[in-house]
């Protein structure tokens, strides 16, 4: 016998016979209507940076404001005057210099600040960890308000991988001082688009 | 019986410092009320989903064997390659021959408490590889040589200015220097190195999904994910217990971790790997080692439900102020304590004693283990098994024999009094475990129930 029917067999004979049937998920209601308020409020808890936007050309302005020295990448075609295009066959050790990633976010979960990014929004899995600043473009009617609602999103989607991201990398390791930028982004700023 | 010190003697280690005992307990305590502020802000959820998520591993516990079939078979479909473990060796040598086979002598690891319960990090140097842990907490007892303290918190016993000397020796940052900013910085630099030139990267696994071959990996620091997305060959390595059906119970498991660990309302990073990255390999290790024993224990098996938040050491009395070595394990705390002796009785028969069986683990689990009653089931488990030393046993025998009758626990009682009296250097000295870190109450001259027979009318 093989180590794994050995242990399939031993997992078998072990676990309990009695019916443990799976619970019931849909007795979690939403509880609140302010999704918006609610997501820029814990985002702002969490350390990161909500920024209400119009459309892509307040974007632009915004990001004249508050310049990025050093290398811009972006998946959003709209934003290809500020930003190179990610290279989407490149050696990901390749975006090793790069100062600022914007890219899309698919939904955000208000309960949390929570943006769920796949690699489909931005062709390489590497790009929101190893940017020292990331920006994600996230449309203001695309927030559900928990996790139960999030993952109703995310039935039957198909990913080679995806990732919720909640504000800036950090840790809180040396004597509980919570530190920005651990080893992802310093800085994580949301734009919550009103016109997609 | 080992001779390696117990709990006990570990404890009183830690606890000749006593500001240091102080300050342990105070951060761990702020902690635990982090955790209940976040868990207040979802009062109306809270308990429901406690209950759920009990609900939920319980299903898993009856069903596992098919559980891990699927996620076997959905796994190998989305390109994942999986391998199975019976115990720590067997993991430590598929991890090795993966490096092998890699051609790789230096390896990046994010945080896996399943790694450290197998010594893989002894294991693979023994080997010739190099390891580098790249979770903060993790790197700096690294380059101390020690275990983690804690499962979530890893240098949680450790002092900021006690790091600043440590990275001045190893990183080469400023003498006396113990600013978190600063040496939080010189560790991104110095580890933002190690994942850019290594090809091989470990991770553990937060929850795996049976419905999907998907697994979850949550961290604040982002590192497990640095590692990933910049190997050719990702290796995870998870307990076979760490199976959940399907996706959607994430939304439990999620709104709950972060939350009971750390009163955060998600972790930073909650990454779903379902296949490999083009051109680069994925290794899924399903590991045993004890747990399908555990899992045949009835008394013992809701232990399995952990989802390692440590929300159980935060609140223990008795971990905050005896520190994680003292419980010379992997996984210390209440949950460690109930999980170890599962591995092996007599090495660490001390464990289900350390606690005071005040139940704060067991209010607190985010999944509703039964903590404390496994503490106290074991005790009498490991006191079958002739597990327990002499004079506990003898100890408790004669606690008995008091108790059980009235006439003697009156004379006894007496006789107690009068000694703390009359001789009170009997009772307050060093052979009375009673007496360490305090005074003796002053005893009364009657016990309560001759007061009451005198007073009741």
């Amino acid at each position: 016998m093989s180590v794994r029917d050995q242990i399939l067999a031993k997992v078998r004979a072990n676990q309990p016979v009695d019916e443990r049937p799976l619970p019931d998920l849909t007795s979690f209601p939403v509880r609140t209507s302010e999704v918006l308020d609610q997501f820029m409020t814990v985002l702002s808890t969490i350390g990161g940076k909500p920024v209400r936007v119009a459309d892509y050309a307040e974007i632009a302005a915004y990001l004249h404001e508050h310049p990025y020295p050093g290398r811009i990448i972006s998946s959003i075609p709209a934003l290809q005057h500020l930003a190179e295009p990610i290279p989407e066959n490149a050696d990901p050790h390749e975006l090793e210099n790069v100062e600022l990633a914007i890219i899309t976010g698919t939904f955000g979960v208000a309960e949390n600040s929570a943006i769920w990014v796949t690699e489909a929004n931005y062709q390489q899995r590497v790009v929101p960890f190893i940017c020292q600043h990331l920006a994600i473009v996230l449309p203001m009617d695309a927030l559900v308000a928990n996790m139960h609602q999030a993952y109703e999103r995310l039935q039957g989607q198909e990913y080679g991988f995806g990732v919720f991201i909640a504000g800036p990398s950090k840790t809180a390791d040396i004597e509980q001082s919570l530190v920005l930028g651990a080893h992802g982004a310093r800085t994580m700023t949301v734009f919550l688009l009103e016109h997609v | 019986m080992s001779t390696k010190p117990k709990h006990p003697e570990l404890s009183e280690r830690f606890n000749a410092d006593e500001p240091r005992v102080d300050w342990h307990d105070a951060t761990l305590w702020w902690i635990r009320q982090k955790r209940d502020k976040a868990a207040h802000t979802l009062y109306e959820d809270w308990e429901s989903l406690r209950n759920t998520a009990s609900a939920i591993k319980d299903n898993v516990l009856g069903n596992l064997a098919d559980y891990l079939e699927s996620f076997e078979r959905q796994a190998t479909t989305n390109g994942a390659i999986v391998h199975w473990a019976a115990d720590a060796a067997e993991h430590n040598q598929i991890v090795l021959s993966l490096l092998q086979q890699a051609g790789a002598k230096r390896m990046v690891k994010s945080k896996s408490m399943l790694t450290e319960e197998c010594h893989l990090n002894e294991y693979l140097t023994e080997n010739g590889i190099e390891v580098v842990d790249t979770d903060l907490g993790e790197r700096i007892v690294q380059l101390a040589d020690e275990p983690p303290s804690h499962i979530v918190m890893p240098c949680i016993h450790w002092k900021k200015e006690e790091i600043g000397e440590l990275f001045h020796q190893h990183l080469g940052t400023p003498k006396g220097n113990a600013d978190p900013q600063l040496l939080t910085e010189a560790a991104r630099q110095h580890l933002r190195d190690k994942f850019l030139s290594r090809r091989v990267a470990l991770t553990g696994v937060n929850f795996a999904v049976a419905e999907t071959g998907e697994f979850v990996v949550c961290t604040n620091e982002g590192n497990a994910d640095m590692g990933v997305h910049l190997a050719d060959v990702h290796i995870a390595c998870m307990g076979i217990e760490k199976i959940i059906p399907r996706r959607e119970h994430l939304g439990v498991f999620l709104r709950l971790l972060a939350r009971s660990a750390t009163g955060q309302p998600i972790t930073t990073y909650s990454s779903h790997f379902k296949s490999p990255r083009k051109g680069a390999q994925l290794h899924i290790v399903l590991v045993d080692n004890g747990r399908s024993q555990q899992l045949g224990r009835e008394a013992f098996r809701n232990s399995l439900k952990c989802i390692r938040c440590g929300a159980c050491m935060n609140t223990c009395p008795v971990y905050r102020r005896s520190g994680g070595h003292s419980y010379h394990n992997a996984v210390a705390g209440p949950i460690g304590a109930i999980l170890a002796p599962n591995l092996d009785m007599s090495k660490n028969a001390d464990l289900p004693f350390a606690s005071t069986l005040c139940g704060s683990c067991s209010n607190v689990c985010p999944v509703k283990i039964n903590i404390h009653e496994q503490l106290y089931e074991w005790r009498q488990e490991l006191t079958r098994q002739g597990k327990v030393d002499f004079g506990k046993k003898m100890g408790l025998k004669m606690m008995s024999t008091v108790l059980s009758s009235p006439m003697v626990y009156r004379s006894m009682g007496k006789m107690g009094r009068w000694t703390m009296r009359v001789m009170p250097g009997m009772v307050s000295n060093s052979f009375n475990p009673w007496f360490k870190q305090r005074e003796m109450p002053a005893a009364p001259k009657e016990s309560f129930r001759d007061w009451y027979l005198k007073n009741r009318s």
